[in-house]
């Protein structure tokens, strides 16, 4: 049995998550030969260690570490000084600085651990510098959920269509806009009512403008024209436009001829705007859902689907992350 | 070489076959029919629009069979326009003069403005427009898309382009 330790930084509705899937899954990882032990959870409160490992049952009821912290120690101190192998970065993000992820990124790169995150914003301003540490320290960065949520495209695109050339990738990336031009479509709602619809059910922010402006979206285009296409990017340099101008007499319009209209990021175009996608189209995906179709030279088109968000299935993301950097063999390992 | 023409068909069965004999006397290919049934014009003749791989020189006699026949020959010629694709405007797209918007694709030669529906749900508000845009070739269609582009820019229009099949 490999015991895996993991420090886990941030703790809202991912890290929540995290500690949950981790869980439930005890029995399953262990079939696997993985053994992971959350050894510390850190949030803006302070920081709750224990050697043996957390336990659901002790830290899920509560909304912050706030009432059970044990130490008063700041995430970087925690990453340095607690025995842990692998820290789970779910920080809030922030794309024009990165920070406070970025500086708890580059600690636990340059202290030897594995990063795995959720988390736009380092990848957005620093991915390059990111992945150097890692490799210098000769260790992994994995950040599938940060793109799609828990619908696989990164881990797709690197291991099972591994040997493709990947000509480009587009796609819905946020969900919180599909759900807003689903229901402006649906219903013929004015977007002010179907954005407040999506913040009464929790699908949209008090402050949506990340999500509406096209921001978010923007982040992961910036973040796949990295990690896939190599391409030293900066966030300045995608075209962004988002979906407040959208009106439902457009969507009727647009229906009326065998479309929909959708917010679709492009790589390596690197644009994201509203696009009519025909109603037919595997992209034309409703309500939260995210889709990308991945154009590849030998396997022609491949499109996915899931769902782009949740704390649930976000931490799907990142244990699926956490279990592939210890089921990775190098080619020759095997010999 | 490779025509189009457009024809106006009486709703009334065997017509299209009456369309196609004389293409056929003059030993011509053809490529595709489209019968636009659903699309009848004011006169009650229904449009159909035929892709034909034939000599020019025997143009003007199908036509002039066709004439003969009591079918309506509203274009025939070079077939051009091959590319077309669906576009939304969302803005004040009459207060900034759509008149001007249509022409200045029109006026390309190379690409025209063939179908176009507004909606307007009030004064201040912003309108829709939708439009079918046809062009010579891709490449002319790029090039038409990238002007709808810079009216829509300086007119501050959305233009809302379509996904293409491939990248």
């Amino acid at each position: 049995m490999r015991e895996v330790r993991i420090s886990l930084i941030g703790y809202g509705v991912v890290g929540h998550g995290v500690v949950d899937v981790i869980g439930r899954k005890r029995k399953m990882l262990r079939e696997l030969g993985l053994d992971l032990k959350i050894v510390s959870i850190t949030d803006h409160t302070g920081t709750l260690i224990e050697e043996d490992g957390i336990s659901g049952e002790k830290v899920l009821g509560h909304r912050t570490l706030q009432e059970i912290a044990n130490s008063e120690m700041s995430a970087k101190e925690t990453i340095r000084s607690v025995n842990s192998e692998l820290v789970v970065e779910v920080t809030p993000t922030n794309i024009v600085h990165g920070q406070p992820g970025l500086g708890h990124m580059e600690e636990a790169l340059s202290n030897g651990k594995h990063v795995v995150t959720s988390n736009k914003g380092p990848l957005v301003v620093a991915y390059n510098k990111l992945k150097r540490l890692a490799d210098d320290n000769g260790v992994m960065l994995k950040f599938e959920a940060t793109v799609g949520g828990t619908m696989p495209l990164i881990n797709l695109i690197e291991r099972t269509l591994v040997g493709n050339t990947i000509l480009g990738i587009r796609g819905i990336f946020n969900g919180t806009c599909n759900y807003i031009l689903t229901r402006m479509a649906d219903e013929q709602y004015p977007f002010s009512r179907a954005l407040a619809e999506a913040q009464e059910l929790g699908y949209a922010e008090a402050d949506p403008t990340y999500d509406i402006e096209g921001v978010d979206t923007a982040a992961k285009i910036v973040i796949l024209a990295n990690a896939i296409f190599n391409m030293n990017v900066k966030y300045s340099d995608v075209q962004v436009r988002g979906i407040t101008e959208i009106t439902p007499e457009a969507l009727a319009l647009a229906k009326k001829h065998g479309y929909v209209i959708k917010l679709i990021g492009e790589v390596p175009a690197l644009t994201v705007r509203p696009m009519l996608v025909p109603i037919r189209s595997p992209l034309a995906v409703g309500s939260t859902l995210n889709a990308a179709a991945i154009y590849t030279d030998l396997s022609g088109t491949i499109t996915v689907t899931g769902l782009g968000a949740g704390g649930v299935e976000t931490a799907a993301a990142i244990l699926s992350d956490i279990v592939s950097i210890y089921r990775t063999k190098r080619v020759d390992a095997i010999f | 070489m490779r025509l189009s023409m457009e024809l106006e068909l009486q709703d009334v069965p065997g017509q299209l076959l009456l369309a196609l004999q004389p293409i056929k006397d003059a030993r011509g290919n053809i490529i595709s029919v489209v019968h636009h049934r659903d699309r009848k014009t004011p006169r009650g003749t229904v449009p159909v629009r035929l892709i034909v791989e034939m000599d020019r020189s025997k143009l003007d006699g199908v036509k002039r069979d066709l004439e003969k026949s009591g079918i309506v020959v509203v274009r025939a010629g070079e077939e051009r326009f091959i590319e077309e694709v669906s576009v939304i405007l969302v803005g004040h797209v009459l207060d900034s003069d759509l008149g001007d918007t249509v022409s200045r694709i029109d006026s390309t030669g190379y690409a025209e403005v063939m179908d176009l529906s507004l909606s307007m749900p009030g004064v201040d508000e912003p309108s829709s427009a939708y439009m079918k845009i046809r062009a010579t070739g891709k490449e002319e269609m790029q090039r038409a898309l990238k002007i709808l582009r810079e009216v829509g820019a300086q007119k501050k229009l959305l233009v809302i382009e379509p996904v293409e099949d491939d990248l």
